[in-house]
């Protein structure tokens, strides 16, 4: 359970800018921060390190808090424990004292923690003045570890080109910058020096790394700010130069439900009330089938034969698919319900082939047809919805399909106006007549049963040719009856039968071969 | 007599109307109201309707809703997770980047597959809309709108046309041309139109259709030969951040997510919402059925992915560890349902095993955000698009 969203989701009073998706993340750093940085709960040590002349006051090491994650987050792999400490430095929550990159390192390397005042969930949006004041400053300091790298040296030029105008104003603001920090104490200067660094770092990050501060522009309009009235890092006032965000498009304010958002709230609920609903039980035993039925052909669970395309650069697999011939595999498929079977093109042909050998497929054209009726333009409908009644429901249809008297009589009502879904009750009605009896003969069939058993066609040949249907008959049987030795749970009665079955079988078979 | 002098204590939304003006603090049957002038005079002249005050229904919602929390409660005799314990577990999957695809100069937004398997489109903050073979990584075309962000896209089911659209509040068709050198843009057809940024669009089963979902919180669908409104889907009460057709050739129901925290379940034909679900604690930013049509998944900026059954009607599974805090972008199903893929904000996608509820595997790879993942039409492999401007194909 992430800890942090408990306090943030529970509360119902919280104001609605701190639901905003970006504070929740927040929320839960800045938790995760102030847990590390808590020593007597269980955190990291803080502690002054001596190098060469110096001290370097407040830091941590990369692997203590790798540690510390892995162990108070339950993280078993540490290159885990690496990718969310990176994530946390890179929206400034930490950072390397030695380097602008914002990465967790698992090593010696020196971190210190970020001061609240910089934290992102302030709602930071620094102006480029206050940049080019910080940058302006820094060349001010004449210090080795305050030296602007190539990057910052260039951002420099680029804003004394931009601020050509305002340019004495801002170098008069860093100059005062820097006479407030002269008056800080030393250790103390060098961790704020540090930690100004790590938030310009987050806002004008090294080019090639991650802006974090870049947002979803969809989720833009709930920001804390939404006015963008901006305050500036060194208190520069604003302006009223600054550039309107053409992020932030202006919201809808919040509608307070109005007295028939909540009636038509309670008529939903009621409804859901009168609605019958499955035990979880059942339904989870009903995922796990369909699941288990699927895994064969999920290419992330079994293997593909004879490969995954993307894997080999082989695209055997996929050549299979469309050719004529489908695999066993496919064919077995069509099995499981008469959906699948008609999702698959060659599925839907066999099936309709079978129908055609009963003179029955005039229930899959009318399901066919009022299918291809729904995926037709605006426009076309209408003729075609009457074109179908005619071929399939009027009196004297050439293809007549058998409706109840009920569906019959709605599907001609709805024939008064037409539209794409005027035969929906019919649709409904052909499909179970279908599956309840048209789908499970054909799976009997020998059309499926060829197909599924991957029996090869006999060549044509003049003897072979006068095959009668006996014969065809007594090789569908026997080969049920080789099914059926491999059946574990046969009726014990069978067993005392089978040897007389097999005996007039094999007469028969005998007897026509001639 | 001027009734309009009155001392107006507060200033704000009417109770009644919503309209924003001075408000009467006056009291009913001992609750206290705030009604703007004008809805006092109503409510005065049409006389008090015992129980109809906005209060008193809101009082009757909850009650309700509890009543229904209750029902449910007693279907959940055992949860899905501890029916899934006598199942085998998932094989260790070795999951790799097989292609990465470079050529977006901004933010990948979205992505769609073809149905042929191997084909798919793109779209990115700077407006470009690129159609690759993965397989290949041949660019096949390539089209700019005039906006930036483009949200959403989509590939047409017979593979001849693509849709977009973002923050120009459209959604506009583009049909595919064989000859490389002709200019798409210009055949481009604004279809949908919304009053705010579209954030998600799906054709249904055929060309001729096409769903969307827009920040205005309603989803809609069209004819894309006309551009007529056939069907309009109310009901959120913010922005709507996605949508997904169920999988069934027979079905006309869709399921959309927003930033209300609901998922809703709709029906295409009457434009009714048939079920909601409402258990995640932020925005929800994608939704995805289960293969069979009777569950859905959903990914949201609480940083997890939850699975609701739509025949029990509630939440059976949360996916979420302590590890995992930035926000879930983009969820979708292996071909069987076993695995649940999903982005997440932090760059990686996480691998669920969506009976059994614990996490199968983590892929790093991308550099900046996932903002959708798909799984190729016949399963063989997992397609991410990101804020790294690459989109990466796993399998």
């Amino acid at each position: 359970m992430a800890e942090g969203s408990k306090d943030q989701g529970g509360t119902g009073t919280s104001e609605p800018e701190e639901d905003s998706p970006n504070m929740i993340v927040y929320r839960k750093m800045e938790d995760i921060v102030t847990r590390i940085q808590d020593e007597k709960a269980g955190g990291v040590a803080i502690r002054t390190v001596k190098s060469f002349l110096s001290k370097i006051p407040s830091v941590v090491s990369g692997t203590d808090i790798v540690q510390w994650l892995m162990k108070n987050l339950a993280i078993e792999d540490p290159a885990e424990a690496i990718h969310l400490g990176s994530l946390i430095a890179a929206h400034g929550y930490i950072f390397p004292i030695n380097d602008h990159v914002l990465t967790l390192k698992d090593d010696g390397t020196l971190y210190r923690f970020q001061s609240p005042y910089f934290w992102p969930s302030n709602c930071w949006e620094p102006e480029n003045t206050d940049y080019a004041i910080y940058l302006c400053k820094r060349t001010m300091q004449n210090k080795a570890r305050l030296e602007l790298a190539d990057y910052e040296a260039e951002n420099l030029a680029r804003l004394q080109r931009a601020f050509a105008r305002k340019w004495e104003f801002i170098f008069m603001q860093a100059e005062a910058q820097v006479k407030i920090d002269r008056k800080k104490d030393k250790a103390e200067r060098k961790i704020l020096d540090s930690q100004e660094r790590a938030f310009w770092d987050v806002h004008r990050p090294v080019p090639g790394c991650v802006n974090t501060t870049e947002m979803d522009i969809r989720k833009c309009r709930r920001e804390k700010n939404p006015h963008r009235v901006k305050k500036s890092v060194y208190g520069v006032p604003d302006d009223g130069q600054s550039q309107p965000s053409p992020v932030h498009i202006s919201s809808q304010p919040a509608r307070k439900p109005t007295k028939e958002d909540v009636q038509k709230e309670i008529t939903f609920l009621n409804t859901q009330l009168d609605r019958h609903c499955m035990k979880v039980s059942k339904v989870a035993d009903s995922l796990m089938t369909y699941t288990e039925q699927f895994m064969e052909y999920d290419p992330f669970a079994s293997v593909v034969e004879p490969s995954n395309p993307w894997v080999s650069d082989d695209t055997t697999f996929w050549d299979v698919e469309t050719s004529r011939d489908p695999s066993q595999q496919r064919v077995k498929k069509w099995g499981f319900s008469l959906e699948e079977a008609l999702r698959d093109p060659a599925g839907q042909d066999q099936f309709l082939k079978f129908l055609e050998s009963e003179f029955s497929s005039e229930n899959l054209r009318f399901w066919l047809a009022v299918q291809d009726l729904k995926r037709r333009p605006f426009h076309e409908v209408p003729p075609r919805a009457q074109e179908i009644w005619q071929e399939f429901l009027a009196e004297g249809a050439p293809s007549s399909i058998n409706l109840d008297s009920h569906s019959y009589e709605r599907t001609s009502q709805n024939l008064k106006d037409p539209g794409r879904y005027s035969f929906e009750d019919a649709q409904d009605h052909i499909f179970q007549l279908m599956k309840s009896d048209s789908y499970a003969r054909f799976l009997r069939s020998n059309i499926y049963q060829d197909l599924l058993l991957a029996r090869k066609k006999q060549p044509a040949d003049t003897e072979q040719g006068r095959r009668t249907s006996l014969e065809k008959f007594t090789r569908s049987v026997v080969s049920h009856l080789e099914l059926g030795l491999f059946i574990s749970q046969k009726p014990h009665w069978l067993h005392h039968y089978q040897w007389l079955f097999f005996a007039v079988i094999t007469i028969l078979h005998s007897f026509v071969a001639f | 007599m001027c009734d309009q002098t009155f001392l107006a204590a507060t200033f704000g939304p009417c109770d009644n109307c919503s309209k924003a003006s001075p408000l009467m603090n006056i009291y009913l049957k001992n609750e206290p109201i705030n009604y703007c002038s004008f809805c006092v005079e109503m409510m005065a002249c049409q006389g008090l309707q015992k129980g109809e005050t906005l209060t008193s229904l809101k009082k009757e919602s909850e009650t309700l809703k509890k009543k229904l929390e209750e029902e449910r409660g007693k279907l959940t005799d055992v949860e899905l997770h501890q029916v899934a314990e006598k199942v085998e577990a998932v094989a260790a999957l070795s999951i790799k980047t097989r292609r990465v695809l470079k050529g977006h100069g901004n933010k990948v937004l979205c992505m769609d597959w073809c149905k042929d398997k191997r084909r798919l489109v793109s779209s990115s903050q700077d407006g470009k809309v690129i159609v690759w073979d993965g397989f290949t990584l041949n660019k096949e075309h390539g089209v700019t709108l005039p906006c930036t962000w483009v949200m959403a896209c989509a590939y047409a089911p017979s593979g001849c046309a693509v849709a977009c659209g973002g923050l120009d509040n459209k959604c506009s068709v583009v049909p595919l041309s064989l000859d490389r050198t002709e200019n798409l843009a210009a055949k481009k057809k604004s279809v949908a139109m919304h009053t705010n940024y579209v954030s998600g669009c799906s054709f249904t089963n055929s060309d001729m259709q096409l769903l969307t979902s827009s920040g205005d919180g309603t989803c809609a669908l069209w004819d894309v030969e006309s551009g007529q409104l056939l069907q309009s889907f109310h009901g959120h009460t913010a922005d709507v951040l996605s949508l997904d057709l169920a999988p069934s050739e027979t079905g006309n129901t869709f399921v959309s997510g927003g930033c209300d925290m609901k998922a809703n379940v709709w029906d295409m034909r009457s434009g009714q919402n048939i079920q909601s679900f409402e258990s995640h604690e932020s925005d929800i930013n994608c939704v995805k059925y289960y293969p069979s049509g009777d569950a859905f998944a959903s990914a949201s900026d609480d940083a997890t992915c939850r699975f609701y059954d739509l025949r029990a009607d509630r939440e059976v599974a949360v996916y979420q560890k302590d590890s995992i805090i930035f926000g879930a972008s983009s969820v979708d199903f292996s071909l069987s349902g076993r695995l649940l893929f999903a982005g997440y904000n932090d760059y990686t996608i996480n691998v669920w095993d969506v009976l059994k509820g614990n996490r199968v595997s983590v892929l790093f790879g991308h550099e900046n955000r996932i903002s959708r993942l798909r799984v190729s039409p016949d399963g063989t492999a997992l397609c991410s698009a990101s804020w790294d401007n690459t989109l990466r194909i796993w399998a």
